[in-house]
């Protein structure tokens, strides 16, 4: 596979990403947002491979199937089992409706490419092209942490986020080193999990998983 | 440099789109009964409709005006000048100047007005009702279309889109994710724009889920044969526009005889492929509610400024 066509499947893989981004953003129901959320993970794991085939680099390998077992098959297994056991198949609340998110969306892509163009034509690497859209998926996974009312989908726009900010790495710099990698993977897994503790107290003290409940620091 | 041979080309272009129009539509009805488990109606059942509407006498209110006479043949004509501009069978058209695709989105707009003022010409609740619906879809899916268009017009550096397809059908294959969102973009368009069904159900007869057929209903004979078929243009112009940008290859150019059979079988195996498609989505999708329809829209309209914003990146 020569240069340029991995570079073309690579560029692809990266609008693939911000696509499901979007569709994350615009998404309103539990169940199809973690499937999304593993499709992420899969498009992820696709495009560090191919990088990984491209540059000759080893330890990408390591990466992409760490990122297959962990954010392909084991958090979105976790999450499912998470949902079945809370017993929450809710349509999501948003703070401001779905067209205007999106809207939003977009300013926040244009942004994120506007600052990323000086920063590409520096690099060298063979997907600098790559870099705005990485930029971009986290912006819009902050804005999913920001719009959504409840602790599930907020915890899914954060591992979102970690998979774009996975990504920007790959892109910017071919990955990190393996260590920080593993480190970054295993957080993730234990931050997965501290959540899931966190959901059983959120709705044993407040009765619901509305993250607005918490705003009220003392009882009334 | 107009010269004979291309002319004739136009000519039998333009004959050729209003002539097939009605066989599309035909074979997208019996693919979509096939795939619904249903015997399916003959492909030339479009014609035989026509052709009774044809022969039937047109009934017309008592305070219908002008507006109300006029719009078919507005509606034919605009949809078959949009056919003689876009590059069905052939570039380098001598009728491709006249029109960039800013002013062919105009064409179809202007066939909209019409349609709309017409429903609300004779003042009945379901023609208001589906005038107001109509212009709704029709605000929301046109900077979508444009978008989709702004695409491909960035790749190819114009605005014609004679010149948009010989760019992107001579060059050297490539991946380009614009196109790719620009596609899907497009085909969410053309679903809103047809009146097709996550938006709205060609087939229906309720009249309150109606969009286009609400607009017509005041119609019979020779008008209602006349925008049927404009619908059917309208369709076909949609999908060989969806065909010319993302899928140009095997198209002749103006004067080229030889290359004309090769045109025509590619074009007609891209045709077929594509209705047999329309018929799969609207067989797996079910109709949107008619407040979901700006979701879908905003969404096609998103899909269209993220192509153009990729294609930006990508050639950073």
């Amino acid at each position: 596979m020569d240069q340029s066509l991995s570079s073309q499947f690579v560029n692809l893989l990266a609008a693939l990403l911000l696509l499901l981004a979007f569709a994350m953003l615009a998404q309103r129901r539990v169940l199809t947002l973690i499937k999304l959320f593993a499709w992420q993970g899969a498009a992820l794991t696709a495009s560090t491979l191919i990088m990984a085939y491209a540059t000759g680099q080893g330890h990408l390998y390591y990466s992409a199937t760490l990122t297959l077992l962990l954010k392909v098959i084991l958090i979105p297994w976790i999450l499912h089992r998470l949902i079945d056991q809370l017993q929450i198949r809710w349509d999501i609340e948003t703070l401001i409706n779905i067209p205007v998110t999106m809207l939003v969306g977009i300013g926040l892509a244009i942004f994120a490419f506007a600052l990323a163009t000086p920063i590409s034509e520096m690099a060298g690497s063979l997907t600098r092209a790559t870099l705005g859209i990485a930029m971009a998926s986290v912006l819009l996974s902050f804005l999913m942490m920001i719009v959504r009312r409840k602790a599930v989908p907020q915890v899914i726009g954060f591992l979102a986020m970690e998979n774009s900010l996975f990504f920007a790495a790959t892109s910017a710099t071919y990955g990190m080193p393996l260590v920080v990698e593993l480190g970054v993977a295993l957080d993730v897994l234990v931050g997965t999990f501290i959540f899931g503790i966190f959901f059983f107290h959120i709705r044993d003290e407040f009765e619901s998983l509305d993250i607005r409940h918490m705003e009220k620091l003392k009882e009334d | 440099m107009i010269d004979a041979p291309a002319i004739a080309f136009q000519i039998l272009q333009s004959v050729f789109v209003v002539l097939a129009a009605p066989l599309l539509l035909g074979w997208a009805n019996q693919c979509r009964a096939w795939l619904q488990n249903r015997s399916a109606p003959s492909i030339l059942l479009p014609y035989y409709t026509l052709a009774k509407l044809f022969h039937k006498d047109a009934v017309i209110a008592h305070n219908a005006s002008a507006v109300f006479r006029v719009t078919p043949y507005v509606m034919f004509g605009c949809m078959w000048l949009a056919a003689g501009i876009v590059p069905v069978l052939a570039t380098d058209l001598p009728f491709a100047p006249a029109a960039d695709i800013i002013a062919l989105v105009g064409v179809f707009a202007l066939a909209r007005v019409f349609s709309a003022l017409a429903a609300m010409d004779i003042g009945t609740a379901f023609g208001g009702l589906g005038a107001r619906r109509e212009m709704l879809i029709g605000f929301l899916a046109e900077p979508a279309m444009l978008m989709v268009l702004f695409t491909a017009a960035f790749i190819s550096g114009s605005t014609q889109l004679n010149t948009i397809v010989e760019t992107l059908g001579h060059r050297e294959f490539a991946i380009d994710p614009s196109l790719a969102f620009a596609a899907v973009a497009f085909l969410m368009v053309l679903l809103a724009e047809n009146a097709r069904i996550p938006i709205d159900n060609p087939t229906t007869h309720l009249e309150l889920t109606m969009i286009h057929e609400a607009m017509i209903l005041e119609y019979s004979a020779r008008h209602l044969a006349l925008i049927e078929w404009a619908v059917a243009i309208k369709l076909f112009a949609y999908m060989t526009i969806g065909i010319a940008l993302f899928v140009p290859w095997g198209i002749a150019e103006a004067g080229n005889w030889g290359a004309l059979p090769l045109a025509f079988a590619a074009l007609a195996a891209k045709l077929a492929f594509a209705g047999a498609g329309l018929a799969l989505l609207e067989t797996l999708l079910a109709k949107l509610r008619l407040f979901l329809a700006p979701e879908f829209l905003s969404t096609a309209f998103l899909l269209g400024v993220l192509g153009i914003l990729t294609h930006f990146l990508a050639r950073g």
